[in-house]
């Protein structure tokens, strides 16, 4: 049922653990005790974090201030990774153009920022703040759905039942295409969003922390928006039709449901929630590129990977871990360490424990 | 075809033959390749309206392939399934699911992740009438009291007998006008085989059409009212069932005489 690199039916150890019997024990403990190892891990950084504040006496100060960031961040990888993970669970595909369409939707916020003359709007106090931020979002949510919908209908569909390659193989093709085609309408330079000024109020200063409602702005639309996406799931008939096909699609066939729509509306979801992180991303930051998504995107999908490929509460679980990771990890050992920092654990979950903190056992989904 | 039938057989002059009502299914002289492999061999087959009819054969026959057809998840290279008279091979398998074709699968595939309740609400999934639904629950659950004691336990945690139940239970939530059986004794034990073979009469007895494929072909030729055999995808043989049972090649080859 998935592909073999990447979630292989038995967890087994392999090359010198296999031959010696001391690693073997020590792999399979790694492997079972994996969420606790990694807590453990994150736990111990950020106690390291501390000490380092502790040495110019600002210890909690320095802590809390890294988990906003952790939260902030981690929120926004959060909202890509359910892409990511939605897309697998229902059609085992790594959705590659994914971290682009994230970077498309940035663009279509300025966009319909610009057409609209949103940026004035929100400039005009609160009121008109929220009235741009409900123009904004449905409608660059919607653009953005659409694009993974055509995606998924021009790209993917007919290799549906191809081998697993042909469909990865189309997946970088069109995530090369989508930058080549924002690198000639966007060039190569950053492009300012115009939106950073939207919302610069303080909200409030704890323990020397101050937190600003943009951030608090970007936590509770991640939160929101994966609440939201949770009852649907669970409630809904479409939510259903989704759990369904995920878990055996000639089976849901069989209970006569529409597949080709329901993988639609798959990728719909999926992308209308990577638009609402860029746009809570171009929020939060002043500038975007052609090229942003590329590395947001894996390191999503490392969040992905990490909760457990497949299962959208993981996804949310392991964006927030990865953004805890990549800030006090940053912090400790420098931020220019964060991306290996990530990178290297995507390939320690790769080896010890392929179907992350919360995944399905390969075995029953078969 | 249409303008005899609207004439009606009291009209109809002479010679010609009464129309006769199409039967439930039929499928007519159908080919299935699987790549460049031919897997069924111009099959033909028809179930009557409330009839048992039971499809046997050895590993590897088409019996399967028979039902998938059926179901609209294989398609015919050639020739035709039909559903009271309508050519039903061209439609997506959703589309034939809602016509009114309950399908048990071969390996029950269940949503594992669902529980037993969920299951059988999806196999509801297309029905509108509220109120049908839930007296259809409540007969899923008198033929399976068990299900209902699993009501809320997840389906793969289910046993293979609970597993087989669901699966017919699934299939029925559509309230289809044919239930098809891929093999609903395998891997049950003999005691839960005639349990579930009691629950497949009563089904029919209620009005439901059954196509029935089995490999124990003694306890399904004693079920059904005709058989069909298939051997390296073609029919070989069809019948009563009662034929069936007593013929030389039967025995020989199926029933271990």
């Amino acid at each position: 049922m998935a592909p073999a690199g990447l979630v292989p039916r038995v967890r087994r150890p392999t090359g010198a653990g296999r031959a010696i019997p001391v690693l073997r024990g020590m792999y399979r403990w790694a492997s079972g005790n994996f969420p606790a190892i990694l807590l453990l891990v994150i736990a111990l950084t950020v106690i390291g974090v501390f000490l380092q504040g502790q040495g110019h006496d600002q210890g909690l100060t320095l802590m809390g201030l890294q988990l906003r960031n952790a939260l902030v961040l981690g929120a926004i990888y959060a909202l890509v990774a359910i892409g990511y993970t939605m897309v697998y669970g229902i059609i085992e595909l790594i959705n590659f153009a994914h971290g682009d369409v994230f970077t498309a939707s940035g663009f279509y916020a300025i966009l319909i920022a610009t057409l609209f003359g949103l940026n004035g709007l929100a400039a005009g106090g609160p009121g008109g703040l929220v009235l741009a931020l409900l123009i904004l979002f449905p409608v660059v949510m919607l653009m953005s759905g659409l694009t993974g919908m055509i995606i998924e209908r021009v790209a993917y569909r007919r290799l549906r039942s191809s081998p697993r390659l042909a469909p990865l193989i189309t997946a970088i093709g069109v995530s090369f295409f989508l930058e080549g085609f924002m690198l000639t309408r966007a060039g190569p330079d950053n492009v300012p969003t115009g939106r950073s000024a939207w919302i610069t109020t303080h909200a409030f200063t704890f323990g020397g922390v101050s937190v600003s409602w943009k951030d608090i702005f970007v936590v509770a639309v991640a939160l929101g928006l994966m609440f939201a996406l949770g009852a649907f799931i669970r409630g809904t008939r479409l939510g259903k039709a989704m759990r369904s096909t995920a878990q055996d699609r000639d089976a849901a066939l069989l209970c006569g449901i529409n597949i080709n729509r329901t993988i639609s509306v798959t990728f719909f979801i999926g992308s209308a929630l990577a638009a609402a992180a860029a746009i809570v991303y171009t929020i939060n930051l002043e500038f975007i590129q052609w090229n942003l998504g590329y590395r947001l995107g894996i390191i999503a999908f490392t969040a992905a990977v990490l909760g457990g490929i497949g299962n959208i509460v993981g996804a949310g679980l392991g964006g927030f871990l990865i953004g805890a990771i990549y800030v006090f990890g940053g912090q400790l050992v420098g931020g220019e360490w964060s991306e290996a920092l990530i990178f290297a654990v995507l390939v320690i979950i790769l080896t010890f424990r392929p179907v992350g903190l919360l995944g399905v056992e390969v075995t029953t989904r078969a | 075809m249409s303008s005899v039938a609207a004439v009606g057989p009291e009209s109809s002059g002479g010679t010609a033959p009464p129309p006769r009502k199409p039967p439930v299914l039929e499928i007519v002289g159908a080919d299935v390749f699987y790549g460049r492999v031919q897997a069924l061999h111009g099959v033909s087959l028809e179930v009557g309206e409330r009839e048992i009819v039971a499809l046997i054969g050895s590993n590897g026959a088409g019996k399967t392939t028979t039902l998938r057809l059926i179901s609209g998840l294989n398609r015919p290279a050639s020739g035709e399934v039909r559903l009271r008279g309508q050519a039903i091979h061209t439609l997506g398998a959703e589309k034939i699911a809602r016509l009114g074709i309950g399908h048990a699968p071969e390996g029950r595939r269940l949503f594992p992740r669902m529980t037993v309740r969920e299951n059988l609400q999806m196999g509801a999934f297309a029905r509108r009438d509220r109120d049908g639904v839930s007296q259809d629950f409540g007969r899923v659950y008198r033929l399976f009291p068990r299900l209902r004691e699993r009501q809320t336990q997840l389906a793969g945690s289910l046993s293979g007998g609970e597993q087989q139940m669901v699966a017919i239970g699934r299939a029925l939530m559509s309230r289809p006008s044919i239930l098809l059986l891929d093999e609903p004794s395998l891997g049950l034990s003999p005691i839960l085989v005639d349990a579930i073979f009691e629950v497949i009469n009563e089904i029919n007895t209620a009005g439901t059409t059954i196509l029935l494929i089995e490999q124990n072909a003694l306890l399904a030729l004693k079920t059904a009212a005709r058989g069909y055999v298939l051997e390296n995808g073609r029919i070989a043989l069809s019948g009563p069932a009662s034929d069936l049972l007593t013929s030389p090649d039967v025995q020989r080859a199926y029933l271990g005489m």
